[in-house]
């Protein structure tokens, strides 16, 4: 159970947060140019990564912000947080 | 005082006896007393039958690593619970223990037969025998197996325990309060750091309270005597708080842990009643400092599984702690020093003891001190089997051969009537893997130790690898004083002499003159696993120890193989040729211990199980006899039954009501959401699949919602109340995941957009009245309103005032019917519903529940999502294409609705049923069949909805069919358990194809 900075709130505890996956996954502009495969690239395709990875939380019972959080998976070790619209963190 | 009670202890109070019952038999102990040591004390060793063999079986340890000595407690009574420790167990005036796993009687076991058949019953029997046939599976097989397994009884009552949760944050943590959990706790409080102390017996000390061998001297004091005055000084702290009774469950990650304090677990009965029971403490701690100590491993030869025969320290527990002696007659069989203080302590009370050991020699003090006593010692030698069916009565040993592999010379029997043996120590690693954290094998002694890498915590005395009391104090104090970056601490100075072990070795399986096949030479005490059933997995060609475990059950019984694990992982490295560190161990999971169900729910059961949602008009449901059903956590009226009707008949009416006259709905648990900001039109397009920017102020319209993959995620009515504000309705279960995607949305890909999104669902109220007197009703409500088309069209809304309060009046239809909806704050909605009610009077109004709802809506084809879809169904599968937008450039799954496999023309589609039959009604969730001889039976879709409709005088039914918009007219069959239902696949819409009935 970790504990998570939220950047608008401070620390709190995860069960207050729900992940959403993958971050930096944009949804294209223009989703009717795309291919077939293309798009299933979009909508379907995500990295599971033993290591360090950048997800997406929300803050769903506190302050409902959404943020990136970069974490490692195989320690539960978070590198960072940062708002939506930030730059990624080099780690 | 009993025989085997012979020696006075400060821990056991001999002035206060406590009397128990042991399978209906009543005894005596006293105060201080475990149930285990209370049972010895009165020459009881033998407590249980094996899982498996059903062997007799007695008491091996003294704590929460004991395989075998499980009972059931209070049975017979609310209060019972099986599978308890019996060496866990203070005693409490009016305990009543029973034996488990025996029938008829614990002395005359029937089961006992699966002992004399076991080479018939090797590892993976059941999974081998039971395999097939199978029509012996439900008839032969499963009762046979329920009969004999299983440990203890479930409690047939509710429990009437209170259990209890309590959170609690501090600086550091300590995980057990045996020595160096004490130097810990007290260098951190010393520093001003909030300390907790936590320990699952009820007295500080660990096994060093009662170590007073001349061999161990801190600062020139025994070191029992040591520790005391530590303890009582530990206790005038003031910021540390000592959790005795207090179990650690978990070990979580970010130094999360949870904790189980039994609270009135000890308590006499009378006593027990109103307090709580067991808290489960979760707590989050700065650092933590595990000092969870060590188990003592057993040894494995043949028929080590016998009553009398216990861990060399347990004797010694119980012997030095509690006052009693396991035996009168003991051998101690070891392969370290560790069990010659057992022999010291034995000798020095006058008992008759004698050493087997499996080194050649030891040169340490504790050994010295044993041979210059006269205490008779075995060395190079084994045990080769043991005799005595319910208790031990002799053994038989050999010498080892020069390698240890092979036993050689003659066997020599011996009596006893208790063997205590030791086969070295292990680590509890438990805390620290739980945690994350990895192990390392040490070689020399065989054991794994805590590879630590963690800023956060830290693994101090035996759970960390140090055996030797001098080790033990003097690392604990450096190591915890770099942790919390401590200059100096009262443990510098110290001085601590012991005696050291030099010669070490181990055998994981001693050899013997039988073959392995004829031995039992028990590895998994509680599920009767051997040695032999581990090679048997090895040449069966399992090889990760995970298999291993799972195909043996090894370490998979109630103890979690705190015993077995180790010996497990030696046998399979020992004949697989490996290094045992390069095996890496199984998981160790939490709990711990087991925790009971109670500690876990703490409140949460009964009415705080989960939140009831109820909406402001619920009391006048109750009133009228409304039965209720669950969506969500809301309590919705499912129907209002009069006089004696069923579900059907009540059903029946109110939809026949509804569309002859009049019917009203509670539809206030409908998800609201307020939406604002210049953008909110653009947003209402992107998010529907219809087109919103020319929606008129004061317009209603109905909208469908995707994921991004194109299914069908809700729906509901929005209204334009303004310029820059609209006013969505969710479904009732969807209305928090919808705001949460739609704030996903506003957040993640659309920043740009001047939108802002406000739950509002618990704020308005809303009654539905439709039927075609809801007009009338209406005008009843509303004197000076104009209802007619032409001022207030289908899909529009207008502000009203209703006793001076101000609402909202929708035309928005649920039913197909002409109807309204009045949207009221919640604090009014009563008085408006009842209203409501008195105006509909002349009209026989109907309340209404979900099943009507979901009836009208049926004979309409107005799909309900979540019945009629499941997250798999497009807006074209529904046949919905109509409220797809061909225009609009992008909405949330547009482009999904093209994909390949969106545009297959067999997907299941909706589709109406008509049964041959009309009085014949589907069960929803049916299978539906095109071919019935065909075989495999191709189910093609199922029934949705189903109802018999009283306005149509039939049954309909929807169904998603695959294909199923080009069956129109199509025969196809329901195939139930006694017969297939002929059935007609008809247009989905049943009732008023031309929609007059709006504007009736
Ligand atoms: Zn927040």
């Amino acid at each position: 159970m970790f504990v998570i900075n939220c950047p608008y709130c401070g620390e709190r505890d995860q069960s207050e947060f729900s992940c959403g996956g993958e971050a930096h996954i944009v949804r294209p502009k223009q989703p009717t140019e795309l291919s077939d495969d293309e798009w299933a690239e979009y909508l379907f395709m995500r990295k599971n990564i033993k290591g360090v990875q950048f997800e997406r939380w929300n803050h769903a019972h506190g302050c409902r912000k959404w943020f990136n959080m970069v974490r490692d998976t195989s320690n539960d070790k978070i590198h960072a947080v940062y708002k939506m619209g930030e730059k990624p963190p080099v780690i | 005082m009993t025989k085997y009670r012979i020696n006075k202890t400060r821990f056991v109070d001999q002035t206060k006896t406590v009397s128990f019952t042991f399978d209906g038999k009543e005894y005596h102990g006293f105060e201080g007393d475990t149930l285990a040591s209370a049972l010895l004390s009165n020459g009881i060793h033998l407590v249980g039958r094996s899982f498996k063999y059903h062997r007799p079986r007695g008491i091996m340890s003294c704590g929460s690593e004991e395989p075998n000595a499980i009972c059931q407690i209070n049975d017979n009574t609310d209060l019972t619970e099986p599978n308890v420790r019996v060496t866990e167990i203070e005693l409490y005036e009016g305990l009543k223990a029973s034996s488990q796993n025996c029938w008829p009687s614990l002395n005359f076991d029937i089961g006992g037969i699966n002992n004399l058949i076991s080479p018939f019953i090797p590892a993976g029997f059941y999974y081998k025998t039971f395999m097939w046939p199978k029509s012996f599976w439900k008839k032969i097989y499963e009762p046979l197996i329920r009969l004999s397994a299983g440990l203890g009884k479930s409690p047939t009552q509710p429990d009437p325990d209170i259990y209890d949760h309590k959170h609690e944050h501090c600086d550091v943590l300590v995980i057990g309060g045996g020595i160096s959990g004490i130097i810990s706790a007290k260098i951190a409080a010393k520093n001003n750091l909030k300390t907790i102390l936590i320990e699952d017996k009820n007295i500080l000390g660990g096994s060093t309270i009662y170590q007073n061998n001349k061999h161990f001297i801190i600062d020139n004091q025994k070191s029992n005597e040591w520790l005391m005055n530590e303890i009582s000084e530990l206790e005038k702290l003031d910021n540390l708080i000592i959790k005795t009774r207090t179990s650690l469950a978990a070990f979580h990650s970010y130094n999360y842990l949870l904790a189980k304090e039994n609270i009135s677990d000890h308590l006499p009965l009378v006593k027990k009643n109103d307090g709580i029971r067991q808290r489960l403490w979760k707590i989050r701690a700065d650092k933590v400092i595990v000092a969870a100590g060590a188990i003592e491993r057993p040894l494995i030869f043949n028929n080590n599984d016998r009553p009398g025969i216990i861990l060399a320290n347990s004797v010694k527990k119980y012997l030095d702690f509690y006052g009693v002696s396991s035996g009168l007659n003991n051998i101690i069989f070891t392969n370290n020093d560790s069990a010659y203080e057992t022999a010291v302590s034995l000798f020095e009370k006058g008992i008759s003891v004698k050493i087997i050991d499996i080194r050649k020699k030891s040169s340490s003090n504790i050994v010295k001190n044993a041979e210059d006593l006269g205490i008779k010692i075995y060395w190079n030698s084994t045990v080769v089997n043991t005799f005595g069916y319910k208790k031990i009565k002799s053994i038989e040993i050999m010498n080892l051969s020069e390698d240890g592999s092979n036993v050689t010379g003659n066997k020599h029997k011996i009596q006893c009537d208790c063997l205590s043996i030791s086969g070295g120590w292990t680590p509890m690693v438990h805390m620290h893997t739980q945690s994350g954290g990895k192990l390392d094998f040490r070689e020399i002694d065989q054991v794994f130790v805590p590879s630590e890498k963690s800023e956060n915590h830290i693994n101090v005395g035996s759970c960390n690898g140090d055996f030797e009391l001098e080790e033990i104090v003097k690392n604990t104090n450096n190591k915890v004083k770099k942790f919390l970056n401590i200059n100096e601490s009262g443990f510098d100075k110290i001085s601590v002499l012991c005696s050291k072990e030099l010669e070490k070795k181990n055998i994981w399986l001693l050899p013997n003159t039988i073959s392995e096949g004829k031995t039992k030479s028990f590895i998994d005490f509680q599920n009767d696993s051997t040695a032999k059933d581990i090679k048997l997995a090895l040449r069966e060609g399992f090889k990760s120890i995970e298999h291993v475990k799972r195909y043996t059950t090894t370490g998979m019984a109630t103890d979690q193989g705190k015993l077995s694990n180790m010996h497990a992982l030696g046998i399979i490295a020992d004949t697989a040729g490996v290094k045992m560190g390069t095996l890496g161990t199984t998981t160790f999971r939490p709990p711990f211990t087991p925790l009971t169900f109670g500690a876990i729910v703490g409140r949460s059961v009964g009415k705080f199980f989960d939140v009831v949602r109820k909406t402001s008009i619920h009391e006048w449901h109750v009133q009228n006899n409304a039965k209720f059903e669950n969506v969500g956590q809301w309590k919705r009226p499912w129907y209002y039954p009069i006089n004696n009707e069923n579900l059907h008949e009540a059903v029946q009416r109110e939809s026949k009501t509804a569309r002859d006259s009049a019917g009203i709905l509670d539809a206030s648990t409908l998800g609201k959401i307020d939406i604002q900001g210049s953008d909110a039109s653009e947003f209402l397009n992107r998010v529907y699949t219809n087109a919103w920017s020319n929606l008129g102020i004061g317009k209603c319209r109905y909208g469908l919602m995707l994921n991004e993959d194109g299914m069908v995620y809700d729906d509901g009515v929005t209204t334009r109340l303004g310029e820059n504000n609209y006013l969505m309705t969710t479904t009732t279960g969807g209305a928090a995941n919808v705001l949460s995607k739609l704030e996903d949305y506003l957040q993640t890909e659309w920043p740009e957009l001047d939108v802002y999104l406000t739950s509002v669902t618990d704020h308005y109220s809303t009654a539905s009245i439709c039927g075609p007197n809801s007009k009338k009703i209406l005008k009843k409500l509303f004197p000076n309103k104009d209802f007619s088309d032409e001022a207030f069209p289908h899909m529009s809304y207008q502000d009203a005032i209703i006793d001076k309060i101000e609402c909202r009046i929708m035309r928005i239809s649920f039913t197909g019917e002409l109807s309204y909806e009045i949207n009221i704050e919640s604090k009014y909605a009563k008085s408006l519903w009842e209203n409501c009610i008195k105006a509909g009077e002349e009209y026989k109004i109907t309340p209404y529940g979900t099943e009507t709802m979901h009836l009208l809506r049926a004979e309409k084809g107005f799909i309900i999502v979540g019945q009629d879809t499941d997250g798999t169904m497009t807006p074209i599968d529904l046949q919905m294409d109509w409220i797809v937008s061909k225009k609009k450039y992008d909405f949330i799954g547009k482009r999904s609705l093209y994909r390949s496999d969106t545009i297959r023309e067999d997907r299941k589609q909706l589709v109406g049923l008509l049964t041959d039959d009309p009085n014949e009604i589907l069960e929803e969730g049916a299978q539906i069949v095109s071919e019935l001889d065909k075989k495999p039976v191709e189910m093609i879709g199922h029934v949705t909805s189903s109802y018999f409709s009283p306005n149509l005088n039939k049954s309909i039914a929807l169904a998603v069919v695959k294909g199923g918009k080009k069956m129109k007219g199509q025969k196809l069959f329901v195939p139930m358990e006694n017969k297939n239902i002929n059935v007609t696949v008809s247009d989905f819409i049943f009732l008023d194809k031309e929609n007059k009935r709006i504007n009736a």
